[in-house]
């Protein structure tokens, strides 16, 4: 099958790559990029291990094609390094015991800066129901909660 | 790389989509269901066309007493308010509730209702809250109601050589009751059963039951269920023999907690 040019940014740099139709963004990510911090679970969508952001906001990488990608700008784990937000996340994290074996914990960052700034009033319960769809098979999710909790109470 | 290989267009107009679907490419969207679907290699076309660069395919415009959504409209933008007044405000209810928001920040409303999940929640909001389809087809635009518009699983009444173009939802007065209630065991988990009731003043009330494994059972006038709610909730479940008990009893639940949301001022 032909392959087609994709032009997008990724992490801020402008990357220029030929991909197959049918390789999702996580592959291109990992396989291609070398940007292995993005995590493959379930490919389905369900799990959230995949979850980077496209356009400013997250999304799941293993059912958004590569192709559909073409102009886009996509910001993986590795490229908050100077993120404020996430900063103050991997603070948490590691101070809340929010993480074990670490493979949730990719997905489950860019989807807590996105409550963080999204949402800033929410309580527990609503970090719980947004945080619904990145799972953990580790910690119980009550260190992961905290941890949210933490900083956007420390925000306000 | 999972799914069967497959060549990727990237239409830039309507007629040019349109070609490319009379042509037998598979309309992408936010491919929130159908990347799963490829994955599984459950779906195998020969190309997918790319409708996400089409002009006008998200954005919410209204006219008069209708409300047009572009069938590209995320999830998203709906749960953050991009429909106006006590209808958005109802929808914004609904897809909040819709899979998780990463899904929701590239699932659409038309990818959705296209895909036609019985199990989905505009699949059973729509034709509660008595929405329009705008298909798109070689000759022009023609309007099919929700109520009708998913003939099965995984069916509707698009031809093969049609897109959804839009999705038209009334203004509804701010005092209308709505009821929405579905039974998922985990948030963001598809539906086991659903129930959506309006009750616009001067007009019957309608009733919703979804998600029972086949289209939308639409209720023009559920004024019987306003009235003696259990009694004809019973009545109406007793209508699914083919279903488990426990179902018919969640569905008889569903119907009574969407009559009481809908019931209240
Ligand atoms: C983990 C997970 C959980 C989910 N949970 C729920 C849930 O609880 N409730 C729910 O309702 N949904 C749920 N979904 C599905 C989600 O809402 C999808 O966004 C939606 O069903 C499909 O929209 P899409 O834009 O991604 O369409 P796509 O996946 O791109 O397309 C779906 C189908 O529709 C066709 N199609 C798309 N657009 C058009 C068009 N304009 N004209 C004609 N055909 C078209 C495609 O060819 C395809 O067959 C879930 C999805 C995931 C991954
Ligand atoms: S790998 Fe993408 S959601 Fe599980
Ligand atoms: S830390 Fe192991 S899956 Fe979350």
């Amino acid at each position: 099958m032909s392959r087609i040019a994709v032009s997008l940014t990724v992490n801020g740099e402008a990357a220029r790559v030929e991909v197959e139709p049918r390789e999702h963004l996580a592959d291109l990510l990992r396989g291609t990029l070398l940007l292995t911090g993005t995590h493959i679970g379930c490919e389905h969508g369900v799990c959230g291990a995949c979850t980077v952001e496209i356009d400013g906001v997250p999304a799941r990488s293993c059912i958004t094609h590569a192709g559909s990608c073409d102009g886009a700008t996509v910001r993986t784990i590795e490229g908050f390094d100077d993120d404020e937000v996430m900063a103050a996340l991997r603070e948490a994290f590691s101070q809340e015991h929010a993480l074990q074996c670490g493979y949730c914990t990719p997905g489950m960052l860019v989807t807590a800066r996105d409550i963080v700034l999204r949402l800033p009033d929410a309580d527990e319960a609503r970090v719980r129901e947004e945080l619904a769809g990145n799972l953990c098979r580790c910690t119980g999710y009550r260190g992961i909660v905290r941890a949210v909790l933490h900083v956007l109470a420390a925000r306000r | 790389m999972k799914p069967a290989a497959f060549a990727y267009a990237r239409p830039l107009d309507w007629s040019e989509a349109l070609q490319l679907v009379a042509s037998g490419a598979r309309p992408a969207a936010g491919t929130q269901s159908l990347g799963p679907l490829l994955n599984l290699r459950l779906a195998q076309p020969d190309m997918l066309a790319d409708l996400r660069h089409l002009p006008d395919y998200a954005g919410v415009t209204v006219t008069g007493d209708a409300i047009r959504i572009g069938a590209g409209t995320t999830h998203a933008a709906i749960e953050d308010g991009a429909v106006p007044g006590r209808t958005g405000a109802i929808m914004a209810g609904v897809a909040r509730r819709i899979a998780y928001r990463p899904v929701r920040n590239r699932g659409t409303i038309g990818g959705s209702l296209a895909h036609a999940d019985p199990a989905a929640d505009w699949v059973a909001v729509m034709p509660a809250l008595g929405a329009t389809a705008i298909a798109l087809g070689p000759r022009g635009e023609r309007r099919i109601a929700l109520d009708g518009f998913v003939t099965g699983i995984f069916e509707t009444a698009l031809a093969s050589d049609e897109l959804l173009r839009a999705v038209e939802v009334p203004v509804l007065p701010d005092a209308v009751g709505w009821g929405h209630w579905k039974f998922c065991r985990k948030i963001g988990e598809f539906s086991k059963v659903t129930a959506c009731v309006l009750a616009v003043p001067g007009a019957a009330p309608r009733a919703v039951l979804a998600a029972l494994d086949g289209p939308p059972r639409v209720i023009a006038d559920a004024s019987a269920l306003m009235a003696d709610t259990e009694a004809e909730a019973t009545r109406i479940v007793s209508g699914f023999p083919e279903l488990d008990d426990w179902r018919r009893a969640v569905a008889q639940t569903a119907l009574m907690q969407a009559v009481a949301a809908a019931s209240q001022p």
